[in-house]
């Protein structure tokens, strides 16, 4: 008996059509603002798809939950060459801070919010915040130093366990 | 003049089942739509958000982001998901009968 042989399209049909994740967990490492917004943007878009979502703030990507630097939070002017600033430029005083009106007002113009309203929005969508417990202890930060809508501190291992099942983006 | 009302089955709609036509919309057709999502019945806090983006689209041609919604709907963002579990914007704009919202936010 001779095998059958598939035409393209019909192989085609054959595949299963992949399942949409369901529930992501995303890690924000960075303190800039370019280091932070992709992180928040895709919290918030896995939302507005129905995803289950977990941000986990580790290092410096504390900054973006923490009262007190969450509105202070800057692009990178030095060692950033996608900026196209030429390296010495980057290095003047108010700079970084100039960069970042700009960028404001880019972002703002396409109703993307600033950072403190952003975690608002990611916390009333749903989706669950927490801060890594080792960068907590070695920059001496306490819970009341954080947003009233973060979810907890966790270990490392805590968490993978609350990962589980869903997709881990590291950014 | 007469209208013609199509029948829900009968209306173009795309891959995602948005419809193609907003001008095809009614609420009845609203209400079909709701419960292919899984929302048995639109209560009037529903009604509130897919009228409002629906009217904001027919009246600025996109529709509104998630933060606009939550701001200016007068249905608060943790609400909007309440009554949306599935994705506040892309259920309105469903229901409302318009294309699904473009933006990232």
């Amino acid at each position: 008996m001779s095998a059958t042989i598939l035409a393209p399209e019909e192989l085609l049909r054959e595949e299963q059509k992949p399942e949409t994740i369901k529930k992501v967990s995303i890690i924000i490492s960075k303190g800039s603002l370019e280091g932070i917004y992709p992180g928040l943007i895709l919290a918030n878009g896995a939302r507005m798809e129905g995803i289950e979502a977990d941000v986990f703030f580790t290092f410096f990507g504390l900054d973006a939950i923490t009262r007190k630097k969450m509105d202070k939070v800057r692009v990178a002017t030095v060692g950033n060459p996608a900026l196209g600033l030429p390296a010495l430029l980057g290095i003047i005083p108010g700079m970084p801070a100039f960069v970042t009106r700009q960028m404001a007002k880019k972002m703002e113009a396409l109703d993307i919010p600033p950072i403190p309203e952003f975690i608002q929005l990611i916390a009333d969508s749903g989706a669950k915040l927490y801060a890594c417990k080792a960068s907590v202890d070695m920059f001496d930060l306490k819970p009341e130093d954080f947003v009233d809508t973060l979810d907890g501190i966790l270990t490392v291992g805590e968490f993978y366990q609350k990962a589980g099942g869903g997709q881990i983006i590291f950014t | 003049m007469t209208t013609t009302t199509l029948a829900y089955k009968d209306l173009e709609r795309d891959a995602e089942g948005f419809l193609k036509r907003p001008e095809d919309w009614n609420e009845a057709v609203a209400e079909e739509i709701a419960r292919e999502v899984g929302i048995e019945t639109l209560t009037e806090r529903h009604w509130q958000v897919v009228k409002f983006i629906r009217e904001r689209f027919l009246t600025t041609g996109s529709a509104p982001s998630i933060r606009t919604l939550g701001k200016e709907s007068s249905v608060p963002v943790k609400e909007l998901y309440q009554l949306f579990p599935k994705g506040p914007a892309k259920l309105a704009a469903r229901i409302g009968g318009i294309p699904k919202p473009k933006g990232c936010i």
